[in-house]
């Protein structure tokens, strides 16, 4: 870890006006806004990140959750994931979104990490956290010693010949599923992302992982109102119980009228570069009978651009049955 | 039943007494311990896993704020080579002092050293160091085949011939045996993860060395480092007052530990290096890869006829670690055909080192699966199969076992798990919308003693301290040999102070191979004995005492008062009163008892036996497969904390659900790091992966081992586990795993779909 600068933001025009002087807001920033530090912070111990200056936000008024007029939700940046996941609003309109945090990371970790924070969570591929190894995420150009090497847990859709790095963040799947929208206010004011073109595939650009620049910072995350009679969960799936990044997860949203799927919206975990929305397989599973032999179509759908690499290949399968599993379980009558 | 009174702290669950101090954090681990002036030191970790450095750039991190020196080869000054002598004595598994030369061996093999006033600026002067190497092409492979090594290798202990045992002619057996089983299994690499960190510091006063190291044993790291840094050994202090967990990484001394003791000596300060999560995985010690071919013969009724057991296991480049996966090969079944036999394969990998029940647990995995095969193969329970081929004695050495009730643990196993109701056919048994697995395997470990000294003390206040420079690697030592003065002296535990982990106390044994509290039982009585002796002889001499017209033999201690035998205890004078009439502060009595290890005509073969039976369920429409439940039934001879013991065995357990469901170090052919080294990628079951545990234990005393009959239990509760598991896996899935661990990769192909 090098020595770095820590200041507290009090105001948020402050913040960003210090962070806009950083050339980058992506891979090797010079200035990060930190929150819970739960990503951050272990990768500027293993000298992945090497931040000179970090600006604390979590002190700004952005930590509260409120309905809108709307029927929706706003949640504000510095949110903490446990405090999202427990909120009444979320567990009673949003149950995917609280299934998908509470399946994350463990209570400690929870308890920190914020909700812009995960928005940012960055990869686990074991070459981009070793820094004596070669990473295009981590230094552009160096070669992805991934696409050779340990690829178990990366990713086999929207990968690139330059990184199969999997964005392994729970939350952003629900979030995907939920279409939720980022608002960020940066030195040219304010704006509002869709999540589905808020993080970016890695192409050849491999160490740029979202929209933003220099001085964007989130303020918060709004969701629509919940889809009239749909019902959502989380399904994820690893190799043990607790405390491991999903191999493959399922976030589904869908409304069922007389045994037929009216609305569905559906998000892949563990298996893209991105949280992973599937429109072909909403498209495939919109109109149709809720039977296992249609989700089964659905899903194969949904994998249908799967590029597997040399130890992955079973996440293919493995998402498959998750995302048919995880269709049962939302489309059963109670 | 035992003979011992109604009032016996002894066999009854007792409470940790050092749990206060460490739920509290009064514990003092070795990194917890500050002093004036101590610097941190943090190695330097080689980038390749082959060939050498050619240039060390230490200029950027010498000029870093806080930085007192950058020690490479070149400045670390001497240190010398151990040398194995008597004993526990000088073992060290990687003999190569650090930077003995510039020869990069494994990757992270420590290269340069930053010290620094803070932990921070020592990490970042570290980071600061730039190597320049000359690449070798490094050899992490993970098909073993043995290397061309003669008929007897050298180990980390003695020589050893590769032929371990055999009886008949097992070939020939095999080869006209009615059914033939033939299979090769693998284990992974293990990696240890105590949740305390290997860590030193080192003070040196003068040519006095003084060390606080997480030592499973301190008199072996006094002898090895008086060896290392050319003292006599009465020079040198090891103190380990608490251990964080071991499962044998802390056993045998490491790398940094010297590195710790050099920089202390080079810059006359204390010195403190605590390793990384990721240095655990590189430089501290793992269990080694192994690939074991077992072949079976057998008779139609499934009585063994041969039996082969033919095994290989990765070593460092430069030292000599046999993992004895027939540990329990040769003495476990009765078979008059046998042939045991090991070879080793070199890697670039750090030097392996002993793991919880080192060779039986890999071995029983072998072993026990491939009596599970042969059972399913012959279409007879497995428990059957294991009654058919139950030995009358060790066969391997013709003597008889000092008590083995192997088959009484398979009878209460079944009976408690309801194994009777199981129904062999694959994917047949559902319960709760899941399909279940059942499997079992037994479980055996060595029992012994190790030499052991202890001190005990009777105090004038009334209290007891018991002493010997043994360890509490967090299985319960303390509260052991509190229970052993307790009862010996009859006063309440909470009256006796234990001392461990220190050499200036008795020599105390290893905590290793489950054998402390079998070697501390004798040594800690003979103590007691003489302190009562003494006491005896105060009461009947000193002018004026209750006693004094008494002979010593006429008196008697219980319940921490004194009597006359032939008057009966009611009439009792507290050894406190005694001793303050006399103006004696304490009397102190020493024991000293003889190990039984390593005995080359033993006339019992002492062994603690057991079984475990496991159920797993299946839901294969999400792949996912997981324990839920487990019995375990341990002979164990008798157990002197039942809460204490249930808690090894559990722990055990949980581990054996690790190592058949999740552990494996990966070393990444690319670089040839152990890529996966940290707690997130190196999984290990969490308390969601845990099932409900029934422990039982069967209490048959063992007189061979002590006069209370205990023999270890630390390590037999992770044997087995794992081929249980495997059975279960193969019965609710129809999918056989030879190479550990099972992976959803391996249970997708399941044909049993509902």
């Amino acid at each position: 870890m090098k020595t770095f600068q820590l200041t507290r933001a009090s105001d948020s025009a402050q913040a960003i006006a210090s962070a806009a002087k950083a050339t980058t807001a992506q891979q090797g920033a010079e200035i990060r806004f930190i929150g819970g530090g739960t990503t951050l912070i272990d990768l500027m111990k293993l000298n992945v990140e090497q931040p000179q200056s970090l600006i604390d936000i979590t002190r700004l008024p952005l930590d509260k959750i409120d309905a809108l007029p709307d029927g929706g939700l706003t949640i504000g940046a510095v949110v903490r994931n446990a405090d999202l996941a427990y909120h009444p609003l979320v567990r009673k309109n949003y149950a995917v979104l609280s299934e998908a945090i509470l399946s994350g990371a463990t209570a400690q970790l929870r308890n920190m990490a914020t909700t812009a924070g995960n928005l940012l969570q960055r990869t686990r591929c074991m070459y981009f956290r070793e820094t004596n190894m070669p990473c295009n995420k981590r230094e552009p150009g160096t070669g992805c010693a991934a696409i050779t090497g340990a690829n178990r847990g990366l990713a086999i859709l929207g990968t690139s010949e330059h990184c199969i790095a999997t964005n392994p963040s729970d939350m952003n799947v629900a979030m995907a599923a939920l279409e939720a929208t980022i608002h960020v206010r940066g030195p040219k004011g304010e704006r509002s992302i869709p999540i589905a073109d808020f993080h970016v595939l890695p192409g050849n650009t491999p160490q740029r992982e979202t929209v933003l620049e220099p001085g964007d910072l989130i303020t918060h995350v709004t969701l629509p109102p919940p889809a009239s009679g749909s019902r959502s969960l989380y399904l994820k799936l690893r190799d043990r119980a607790s405390y491991e990044f999903a191999l493959a997860s399922a976030a589904v949203v869908v409304t069922v009228a007389n045994g037929k799927v009216t609305r569905a919206r559906i998000a892949l975990g563990g298996v893209g570069t991105k949280p992973w929305r599937s429109t072909e397989a909403e498209g495939e599973l919109t109109g149709q009978a809720a039977t296992e032999a249609v989700f089964r179509k659905v899903a194969e759908a949904a994998l249908r651009g799967a590029k597997p690499q040399s130890e992955n290949g079973f996440k293919v399968e493995l998402a498959k049955r998750c995302l048919v599993h995880a269709l049962k379980l939302a489309t059963q009558t109670a | 039943m035992p003979e011992t009174a109604q009032m016996s702290v002894i066999g009854k669950a007792q409470p940790r007494v050092d749990g206060p101090l460490k739920v509290s954090g009064g514990a003092m681990y070795a990194s917890d311990f500050h002093f004036p002036g101590m610097l941190y030191a943090v190695p330097v970790e080689a980038a390749i896993a082959s060939g050498k450095v050619t240039k060390l750039d230490t200029g950027a991190a010498e000029k870093l704020p806080g930085v007192r020196a950058i020690f490479h080869r070149e400045n670390i000054g001497k240190i010398f080579r151990s040398v194995q002598g008597q004993g526990f004595e000088g073992i060290i598994d990687e003999r190569r002092p650090p930077f003995e030369d510039d020869i990069i061996r494994y990757w992270g093999q420590y290269i340069a050293l930053a010290v620094a006033d803070t932990f921070e600026s020592a990490k970042a002067a570290a980071d600061a160091v730039r190597a320049t190497y000359e690449k070798d092409k490094h050899n992490v492979e993970t098909d073993l085949k043995a290397d061309d090594e003669p008929d007897e290798v050298a180990t980390t202990f003695a020589p050893t011939k590769r032929l371990q045992s055999e009886r008949g002619k097992a070939e020939n057996a095999f080869a006209s045996a009615p059914v033939k089983f033939d299979q090769t299994y693998v284990t992974p690499t293990h990696t240890h993860n105590p949740i305390e960190l290997q860590a030193a510091t080192a003070i040196w006063e003068g040519s006095m060395l003084t060390i606080y190291e997480e030592s499973q044993g301190v008199f072996n790291l006094r002898s090895v480092l008086a060896q290392m840094f050319g003292l006599p050994k009465e020079n040198v202090r090891v103190i380990t007052k608490f251990v964080g967990s071991g499962f044998g990484s802390k056993l045998w001394p490491w790398t940094h530990c010297a590195l710790a003791v050099a920089a202390a000596r080079q810059l006359g300060k204390p010195v403190k290096l605590v390793l990384s999560r990721k240095m655990m995985f590189q430089t501290a010690g793992h269990r080694p890869r192994t690939q074991q071919r077992v072949r079976l013969g057998a008779t139609k009724e499934g009585k063994l006829v041969s039996l082969q057991h033919d095994y290989v296991n990765h070593q460092a480049i430069l030292d000599n670690y046999h993992e004895d996966c027939d540990e329990a090969t040769a003495f476990h079944y009765s078979v008059p055909n046998l042939r045991v036999h090991f070879g080793r394969a070199r890697r670039n990998v750090g030097s392996p080192t002993p793991m919880r029940g080192p060779g039986a647990v890999p071995g029983l995995y072998a072993t026990e699966s491939a009596m599970n095969e042969l059972a399913d193969q012959l279409n007879i329970d497995p428990v059957r199969l294991r009654v058919l081929n139950e030995p009358k004695i060790n066969e391997a050495l013709g003597i008889p076992f000092s008590s083995r009730h192997l088959l009484e643990c398979f009878k209460v196993g079944a009976e408690k798990f309801g194994w009777s109701k199981r129904n062999p056919k694959v994917g047949s048994m559902k319960s709760g919308g899941l399909t279940v697995g059942w499997g079992m395997a037994g479980c055996t470990w060595v029992a012994a003693r190790f030499p052991a000294e202890a001190s005990v003390q009777l105090r004038d206040d009334g209290t007891v301290r018991v002493a010997s420079g043994t360890q509490d690697i967090g299985t319960g030592t303390y509260t052991i040999l509190a229970q052993l003065a307790a009862e010996k002296t009859g006063i309440p535990l909470d009256k006796v102070e234990v001392a461990l982990g220190d050499t200036s106390l008795p020599e105390g044994p290893i905590s290793g191979g489950s054998m402390v509290t079998g070697s501390m039982v004798p040594a800690v009585y003979k103590a007691a004995d003489q302190a009562i002796e003494s006491l005896f002889t105060i009461a009947t001499t000193t002018p004026g005492s209750p006693f004094e017209k008494r002979k010593a033999t006429d008196l008697a201690l219980e319940g921490g008062r004194v009597f006359v035998k032939a008057d009966g205890s009611g009439k009792g004078v507290p050894f406190a009163d005694l001793l303050r009439r006399a103006n004696v502060r304490l009397v102190t009595g020493s024991g000293k008892s003889e190990g039984s290890f390593g005995n080359p005509k033993p006339k019992f073969s002492t062994q603690s036996f057991g079984c475990h039976f496991v159920e797993v369920t299946w839901q294969p429409e999400i792949a996912r497969l997981r324990v839920s439940r487990v019995v375990s039934v341990i002979d164990a001879g008798r157990i002197l904390n039942p809460l204490a013991g249930r808690n090894q065995i559990e722990g055990a357990v949980v581990m054996g659900i690790g190592m058949a469901l999740l552990e494996h170090t990966s070393y990444d052919p690319q670089n040839g790091a152990p890529i996966n080294s940290n707690l997130a990628d190196y999984m290990m079951a969490v308390n969601a992966d845990v099932p409900p545990i029934d422990v039982h234990f069967l209490d048959f005393p063992d007189k061979q081992i002590n006069e209370l009959g205990a023999r270890g239990i630390g390590e037999i509760g992770l044997a087995g586990v794992a081929a249980a598991i495997t059975a279960a896996t193969h019965h609710a899935t129809g999918v056989r795993v030879r190479e550990l661990p099972i992976t959803i990769e391996d249970l997708l192909t399941s044909s049993v779909l509902s």
